[in-house]
C-alpha cells in the first residue's frame, strides 16, 4: 500500500494533505449551521436581550423561560399548545410506522416475488419520483374531502403512507440480498410471510431506518395536511401552530423568544433521529442508483 | 393446476404490494388524473365541473400576463440557480467529505445536513428576524454597521432583493436525499478502481474524479439529480413564507407552486390552477429525463 500514492477517498487516517478539505468543509460547516445555532441562541433569549440594540447573535443571560411561556401562554388561540404537539405526535407515530410497514412489503414484493403486474408498479413507482405533491393540491383536496378524511385525523395520516422514495430505497436494498438465503428457507417450508419476517426483515434494518427518517421528516415536518384538510382547531398539528407563530413575526419583538423556542422543538427530533440513524441511512444511500 | 398456481402467485404478491399500490392509485394516480380532467374544465368548486376544452390553455399563453411576465421568468430563474447550482454544491461537498477520515467526516455530513431536516416553518422564525426590515434587523444592523448601505432596507418585502434571499435560503438547506445518495456512491467506489487509475496513469484528483469516481457512480449521480430536480419546484413555496403574502411583493418571488395556490386556494378558479399543475408536471417529467440522458448508463 506505501507504494500506492494515488487516491486519498475513504481515508483512514488524518494526513496533511487533507487540511485543505478541512479548511473549505468547516467553513462550509459554520455557514450552514449559524442560523440553527442562532434559532438555539435566540430562544434562550430573556425578553429584554431581544429588544436589545445594536441586536447580538448569542445570548448573554440564557433563559428558559421561552419555554415556559409557549406551553403555558396560549397567545393565538385558546388551545394548549401542548395539544397541537400530542396531535404531532400521533400523526408522526403513525405516519413512521404504517408508511414503514406497507414500503418494506411492497419493496420485498417487486424485489423477489414473481408477477405480471410487478414491471407496471416499478415503472410507475420510478416515474412518481419526479411528483411534486403540490401540484396536485386540488385534486388531492377533493379525494380526502370525498373520503371523508377532512376534519379527522385520518386526514393527516392517510395521505402520506404512499412514500415513492421509500418503496424505491428498499426495493434497491432488497435487491442486494441473495436468493439462495430465500430459496434455502422456502425449502425448509417457509412461506412468503415468513421469509418477509423472518430472513428480508432483519437484513434490510438500514433501509428501514432510512425510510423511517424520510417520513419522519414528511409527517413531523407538514403543515399543508393541517392547512387544507382540518377545520377544527383542536384536529390542528404543532407544524401548523407553528406557523401561527410567526405570522408577522418582524413586528412583535417578544414573540420572537417564543417562536424560536418553538422552532427548536420541531427540530430536535429530527436531529436526533439522525444522529442515532447516520451510519445506516448512509449504507442504505449506497444502493440508491438509478439506473 | 396450472392456471390456478399462478393466480395464487399474483394474488399472494397481491397481499405484498396491495396496500401501497392502494394508497399510491388513490394518493397520487388519481389526483394526477383528476387534475388532468380539471386543467379541460371551468370549475369553481361550488357548482360542478363544465368543459371548456383547450381554453384553460389558451388563456394561459395568451391572456396571463402575470404568468408570462412574472411566473415563468421567475421560475426559470429560481430554477436554473437552484437546481444546478444545488446540484452541484452538494456533489463537490459529498466529493470533499469523501477525501477526509471517518469520524470527522460523520460531524460535518451532520452539519452539512442538517438545514435539509429543519422544516421551512421552523426556518422563518431565523429569516425573518434576520431579515427583518428595521435597523435593528440582524442584516440591516450588520449592514449598517460596515456602513455598505445608510438606510434599512425591506428585505422580503423588496421586488429587489425577494428572489436572492428565496435562492440563498433554498441553497442553504438543498443538501438532501439526493446529497447523502451521492456521498454514499463516492464512499463505495472500489478503491482497487483508482489503484489500476494510477497504474494507467492518472495525475491528480481532478483527473481522477472525472475518469473513475464519476463514471463509478453514475446511478447516484441520476438519483441525486432527479431528487434536484423535484426537489427546486416543490421549494417555491419559500417565497411566499418569507413575504408572508401570497402574491408575492410585486410578484417579484411568484413561481409556478405559488401561481397554482393563488388560482386554485385564493381564487377558486380550480380548472386553471390544474392547467398550470398539469404543465408543471410535464416540466418536471421532461426535465427529469434529460437527467436520465445525461447519466443513464446504457449509452
Amino acid at each position: 500500500m506505501s507504494s500506492f500514492q494515488g487516491s486519498k477517498i475513504n481515508p483512514a487516517t488524518f494526513n496533511r494533505s487533507q487540511i485543505k478539505f478541512y479548511l473549505f468543509l468547516i467553513a462550509l460547516a459554520v455557514f450552514m449551521i449559524m442560523p440553527i445555532v442562532f434559532m438555539f441562541s435566540q430562544s434562550l433569549k430573556p425578553i429584554n436581550e431581544l429588544f436589545l440594540y445594536p441586536p447580538r447573535f448569542f445570548v448573554d443571560n440564557p433563559s428558559l423561560k421561552n419555554f415556559y411561556d409557549l406551553i403555558n401562554v396560549t397567545s393565538v388561540t385558546v388551545i394548549p399548545m401542548t395539544r397541537f404537539l400530542f396531535n404531532s405526535i400521533v400523526v408522526t407515530g403513525a405516519v413512521v410506522f404504517l408508511s414503514i410497514v406497507i414500503s418494506a412489503m411492497a419493496g420485498f414484493a417487486l424485489s423477489k416475488l414473481k408477477f405480471k403486474s410487478k414491471g407496471v408498479i416499478f415503472e410507475a413507482n420510478i416515474i412518481a419520483l419526479m411528483f411534486v405533491p403540490a401540484s396536485v393540491a386540488i385534486p388531492r383536496y377533493l379525494i380526502v374531502d370525498g373520503l371523508g378524511l377532512t376534519d379527522n385525523m385520518l386526514g393527516h395520516i392517510i395521505p402520506l403512507l404512499a412514500m415513492p422514495v421509500g418503496l424505491f430505497l428498499i426495493k434497491q436494498f432488497v435487491d442486494q440480498i441473495p436468493n439462495d438465503l430465500i430459496e434455502a428457507a422456502a425449502m425448509d417450508g417457509a412461506g412468503n410471510f415468513t421469509v418477509f419476517r423472518k430472513v428480508i426483515i432483519p437484513v434490510i434494518m438500514p433501509a428501514l431506518a432510512t425510510v423511517a427518517i424520510l417520513a419522519f421528516q414528511t409527517a413531523w415536518n407538514n403543515t399543508e395536511t393541517s392547512e387544507i384538510y382540518m377545520n377544527t382547531e383542536t384536529l390542528r398539528t404543532f407544524a401548523f401552530y407553528m406557523t401561527t407563530l410567526t405570522g408577522n413575526l418582524e413586528n412583535k419583538v417578544a414573540g420572537q423568544g417564543i417562536a424560536a423556542a418553538a422552532a427548536l422543538i420541531m427540530f430536535v427530533p429530527n436531529l436526533i433521529i439522525f444522529v442515532i440513524m447516520q451510519s445506516r441511512v448512509l449504507d442504505t444511500m449506497a444502493h440508491s442508483g438509478l439506473k | 393446476m396450472r392456471w390456478s398456481k399462478s393466480l395464487r402467485r399474483e394474488l399472494d404478491a397481491m397481499i405484498f404490494v396491495g396496500p401501497f399500490v392502494v394508497m399510491f392509485t388513490i394518493f397520487i394516480v388519481i389526483p394526477v388524473i383528476v387534475a388532468i380532467y380539471l386543467s379541460f374544465t371551468y370549475f369553481n368548486t361550488v357548482q360542478a365541473p363544465v368543459f371548456i376544452g383547450l381554453k384553460n390553455y389558451v388563456n394561459l399563453l395568451t391572456q396571463d400576463n402575470i404568468f408570462m411576465m412574472y411566473v415563468l421568468p421567475n421560475t426559470f430563474k429560481f430554477s436554473l440557480l437552484v437546481g444546478p447550482g444545488g446540484y452541484i454544491l452538494s456533489f463537490w461537498l459529498a466529493w470533499l467529505l469523501a477525501q477526509i477520515p471517518r469520524r470527522s467526516r460523520s460531524l460535518l455530513t451532520l452539519a452539512i445536513y442538517s438545514p435539509s431536516m429543519t422544516a421551512s416553518v421552523a426556518m422563518a422564525v431565523v429569516w425573518l428576524v434576520v431579515f427583518s426590515g428595521d435597523a435593528a434587523g440582524y442584516l440591516n444592523n450588520f449592514l449598517l454597521g460596515i456602513g455598505i448601505i445608510s438606510e434599512p432596507i425591506q428585505w422580503t418585502q423588496s421586488p429587489k432583493y425577494l428572489m436572492a434571499i428565496m435562492v440563498v435560503v433554498t441553497l442553504w438547506n438543498s443538501m438532501g436525499v439526493g446529497f447523502l445518495a451521492m456521498l454514499a456512491g463516492i464512499l463505495n467506489i472500489n478503491p482497487e478502481l483508482y489503484e489500476a487509475g494510477y497504474i494507467d496513469g492518472i495525475k491528480n484528483r481532478l483527473q481522477e474524479l472525472w475518469y473513475i469516481t464519476i463514471p463509478s457512480m453514475k446511478p447516484q449521480m441520476l438519483f441525486g439529480a432527479v431528487m434536484a430536480v423535484v426537489g427546486t419546484f416543490q421549494a417555491g413555496d419559500i417565497g411566499v413564507q418569507l413575504s408572508g403574502a401570497n402574491p408575492t411583493p410585486q410578484y417579484a418571488g411568484q413561481v409556478m407552486v405559488n401561481h397554482i395556490q393563488d388560482y386554485g386556494f385564493i381564487r377558486y378558479d380550480m380548472g386553471y390552477a390544474s392547467a398550470v399543475s398539469a404543465v408543471l408536471l410535464v416540466i418536471v417529467y421532461g426535465l427529469s429525463k434529460i437527467c436520465w440522458r445525461l447519466f443513464s448508463e446504457k449509452d
